[in-house]
């Protein structure tokens, strides 16, 4: 059992607000809710799935008692549905999807989903089966965040042989260590993670592919290679005063949270959170709940081009964050202490065609103790290059893969999460890891993996929409 | 992982899940779809000298929100050929050797059944499921249910198809009858092999008050039809126990009747179905409504360490007794768990109207229950006057929440004595007559 110390259990007398912002669904909860689900056909929800978990299946299975077949429906489909159930923005996915939604509230699948998946892993039900043979067949699996677990999960259920290596000290990527803690404990992912292993693959965690052992050992002594490797720094300002103390990337300071006790993180007085993206939003709103005074994120362009999620904006908001728009850092004023004192904002307009510019003449100052950035993680490619000098990056400095397959360049090598998508959601990443697998499994055996479906043979003027898996259908928020 | 598979009167079926005959298995391609789905055997919709149905064909009841609860339908019998229901049933066969495939069959003569069941064992069917149960249609030319509801003639045409069968023949047994055992005890004279139950019940599920006309409706008019679907499910459950129950009935059973899930389909086997058979589900949701219903009919099965269905079949039958044997001496009182209490009341009016007047609204304040969840405060709440509750449990099925109120036994201290006990000690003077309810 891995040595969870280094994850601290949350003391939710002192920081109540750190505690899971929704609550669990009762075993009536779930029965009552599972029951108002139609139970579609080609549901709308399988198809907004990017793991294209049967969902009317796995709610039936609750509505009739039958919790841990549904969350074997969900585990087979998705490994780390766990995790999907608190993270996923189902707004804009199954939910959004959701044809009750249409006129009432839409089903509650994320809460019905965990509901499952907490219910066995309470009681400690193994639903998934190790594959009975061996095929003798070993696919590396560089990184061990969600991809790589999804991938790894997959290849182990037609009986490949997986090996994860990961360069931190565990697994699971920002599963473990970047989500928000209102939202997900890492404790949880620890667990998934023993879930993938239980399946018979290996993970090697504290090795770096590159450093502690060559990219070309990879490619000699494995049938197959799945990159997984996820998105790199934080970005950085470049502004004047950014260097010293009390400048962090957002994902640093969620990190902490994840493996300090929550009474030693600093938190400043007044925290300004640059960027305007889910992740900031994450970090703006755990610095209120950690106990800042006030919480600022601010923006450099308008509400409609922020990408964070509608939903997220409005959770700020309850949370009483401020959010500054239209507001462009220039520059970082210290004290003579070289703390933080204060940030520089010049306002910016946006110009018909989309471009920012600075309005002259309009610059302020908030005062700020803290500052937290989160504009976005810089794609790895010198990292790629260096481990494999001749896979095709595209001009964004993504993995160039084929979108079913997760095919590279490179004729042994996958790739799948966000070094190939360019930073997306768990779900994806999943997704992603699953689908290089199925195209593994067929590259090396020459045989097409089943996927459950049962297609109408009139149903030739449009094809189900099927499974999210393939590719999946975004919902766009009401 | 719990052993599935069954034998029905020598008609092995790898799990205990067939789906009825209907408009779910009309065709081959309906079947190759079911088995692909996973169920275990396919009893064909009726085959017989081929009728022309009408259009509409259903009703439903829907109470509230939930959709067919009963399903009411008038069509008939298969309106393909029979050659072409036998065909498919060769190719069906062919594909899926290890899977049931049962004929049902309807028709008037002598000669004519005997040609069916001959066509039906060329075709390779494991078995036949002789109809004498539709209750529209058929039975106004003297077949169906005309059968079914005298023994006599059932028996009869049953031993003509017995005369003939090599393969199990199954007998289906209308409801529509003052006591269903004298069927199932018809069917056993004849030397049939097992019985199934229960077809159609008659009904009308609704009349459109505009027109005067029920659905389905028919160019002005409509016609009794066979009702059908979840709501069903307690009057076939009660006529299969019946049948199990009686010595002179003895038939191999399977049982049909509103099964949606694996918890209904449990029921009927404890109460001595050895397979069941589903259609309304079906029809509601297709054919992969199996996969729970095996998922859950095995994890239960594991749960209880039964190591095969086999094991299940039965266990409630001798659980039912006659009125008159049952324990007055059991005496059980409702009690409300005021954490789960959400203040509705209906316990209270239910008993109040509806039965013995012991649930009263009590101040929260003075009586020290409290607020429960989200009760308004200062309202009242009810509470159970346990010395007069009789335990007739009306409340604890009223009440919406799960597990609010439960029905708790109180021990008497007194020896068993059911009425036919005490009407022996009365006679006997070994006892005063028990004092009326005041």
């Amino acid at each position: 059992m891995a040595d969870q110390s280094k994850f601290p259990p949350l003391d939710a007398a002192r920081f109540p607000r750190m505690a899971d912002k929704e609550q669990p669904l009762t075993g009536r909860e779930a029965k009552t809710e599972s029951l108002r689900c139609l139970f579609c056909f080609d549901a709308p929800c399988i198809a907004a799935c990017p793991t294209g978990i049967d969902i009317p299946s796995f709610i039936r299975k609750i509505s009739t008692g039958n919790v841990p077949g549904a969350a074997k429906t969900i585990l087979t489909a998705n490994i780390l549905g766990a995790s999907c159930a608190r993270v996923c923005p189902t707004e804009v996915l199954c939910e959004g999807a959701c044809v009750v939604g249409h006129d009432y509230e839409p089903i509650n699948i994320g809460l019905l989903q965990r509901h499952a998946t907490d219910y066995v892993m309470e009681r400690g039900i193994s639903v998934l089966e190790p594959a009975r043979f061996s095929t003798g067949f070993k696919i590396a699996i560089v990184g061990g965040g969600p991809s790589g677990l999804g991938c790894a999960a997959e290849l182990a259920k037609y009986g490949h042989h997986a090996t994860v290596f990961e360069k931190d000290g565990y697994a699971g990527g920002l599963n473990t260590y970047g989500i928000a803690y209102y939202k997900m404990k890492p404790q949880v992912s620890l667990q998934e993670i023993a879930l993938v292993e239980s399946l018979g693959v290996t993970i090697k965690t504290g090795v770096t592919i590159g450093k502690d052992i060559p990219s070309e050992s990879l490619l000699a002594d494995f049938n197959a290679v799945f990159v997984g490797i996820g998105l790199g720094r934080g970005v950085r300002l470049g502004i004047p005063g950014e260097d010293g103390p009390g400048v962090q990337e957002a994902l640093d300071f969620i990190r902490d949270i994840h493996e300090l006790p929550l009474a030693e993180i600093p938190v400043g007085k007044n925290v300004i959170v640059i960027g305007g993206g889910n992740t900031a939003i994450d970090a703006v709103d755990q610095a209120k709940r950690l106990g800042a005074h006030t919480a600022t994120l601010a923006y450099r362009r308008g509400e409609a081009q922020m990408t964070a999620y509608k939903f997220e904006r409005e959770l700020a908001r309850t949370d009483a964050c401020n959010i500054l728009l239209n507001a462009a850092p220039i520059e970082i004023l210290r004290d003579a202490d070289g703390n933080v004192a204060g940030l520089k904002f010049v306002r910016t307009r946006i110009a018909s065609d989309g471009k920012i510019a600075d309005i002259p003449n309009s610059e302020w100052i908030e005062p700020c103790d803290q500052i937290l950035l989160a504009i976005g993680q810089i794609k790895q490619q010198n990292l790629l290059h260096k481990l494999f000098p001749d896979l095709v990056l595209d001009a964004k400095g993504r993995v160039e893969v084929d979108p079913l397959t997760g095919a590279t360049s490179l004729p042994m090598v996958f790739s799948g999460g966000d070094c190939a998508n360019g930073g997306k959601e768990v779900v994806n990443a999943v997704g992603e890891g699953k689908k290089a697998a199925l195209a593994i499994h067929r590259m090396l055996t020459g045989k097409n993996p089943t996927l459950p479906v049962q297609h109408s043979r009139h149903g030739v003027n449009g094809q189900p929409a099927g499974s999210g898996l393939l590719a999946p259908v975004r919902v766009s928020e009401r | 992982m719990a052993d599935l598979s069954i034998d029905l009167a020598g008609i092995h079926s790898p799990n205990p899940f067939w789906l009825a005959s209907g408009p779910p298995t009309s065709t081959a391609y309906q079947a190759h779809r079911a088995f692909e789905a996973g169920w275990g055997g396919f009893v064909w919709k009726t085959i017989g000298d081929p009728i022309v149905n009408v259009s509409s064909r259903y009703s439903a009841m829907h109470i509230g929100s939930a959709r067919i609860v009963g399903l009411n339908n008038i069509e008939l019998i298969s309106d393909r050929s029979i050659e072409t229901n036998f065909r498919e049933i060769a190719e069906v066969k062919k594909r899926w050797p290890r899977h049931a495939v049962i004929a049902s069959l309807m028709t008037d003569t002598r000669e004519k059944w005997h040609d069916l069941v001959k066509r039906g064992e060329d075709a390779g069917s494991d078995g036949f499921e002789l109809n004498f149960g539709c209750p529209h249609g058929m039975c106004e030319r003297g077949m169906g249910s005309a059968v079914g509801q005298n023994p006599d003639v059932a028996e009869k045409i049953t031993s003509w198809v017995m005369e003939i069968a090599t393969k199990p023949v199954i007998v289906k047994l209308t409801p529509n009858i003052t006591n269903i055992i004298f069927a199932a005890r018809a069917a056993r004279r004849a030397g049939a092999n097992a019985i199934s139950l229960i077809n159609t019940i008659n009904s009308i599920t609704n009349v459109d008050l505009d027109r005067f006309v029920p659905e389905p409706y028919v160019d002005g008019y409509s016609t009794h039809g066979g009702y059908c679907g979840p709501a069903v499910k307690p009057i076939a459950l009660n006529m299969v126990q019946s049948c199990a129950a009686d010595p002179e009935s003895g038939l191999p059973i399977s049982g049909i009747g509103g099964i949606s899930n694996w918890r209904d389909a449990a029921e009927f086997l404890a109460l001595g179905a050895t397979g069941v058979q589903v259609c309304t589900a079906v029809m509601h949701r297709g054919f992969r409504i199996v996969e729970d219903m095996n998922e859950g009919l095995s994890a239960y099965l594991d749960s209880k360490g039964m190591r095969s269905v086999k094991e299940l079949v039965g266990k409630a039958v001798h659980s039912l007794r006659k009125w008159e044997n049952l324990n007055l001496n059991f005496k059980r009182v409702a009690r409300i768990d005021y954490d789960l209490c959400i203040g509705c009341n209906l316990c209270h009016i239910a008993c109040e109207d509806g039965a013995h007047q012991c649930i009263d609204l009590v101040n929260p304040d003075s009586n020290g229950i409290g607020y429960g969840p989200g009760r308004m405060p200062h309202k009242t709440v009810p509470q159970i006057r346990e010395e007069d509750c009789v335990g007739c449990n009306l409340c604890s099925i009223v009440c919406p929440v799960d597990e609010c109120i439960e029905m708790v036994e109180i021990p008497t201290g007194k020896q068993p004595m059911s009425w036919s006990n005490y009407q022996d000690r009365l006679a006997n003077g070994q006892m005063a007559p028990l004092p009326a309810h005041p």
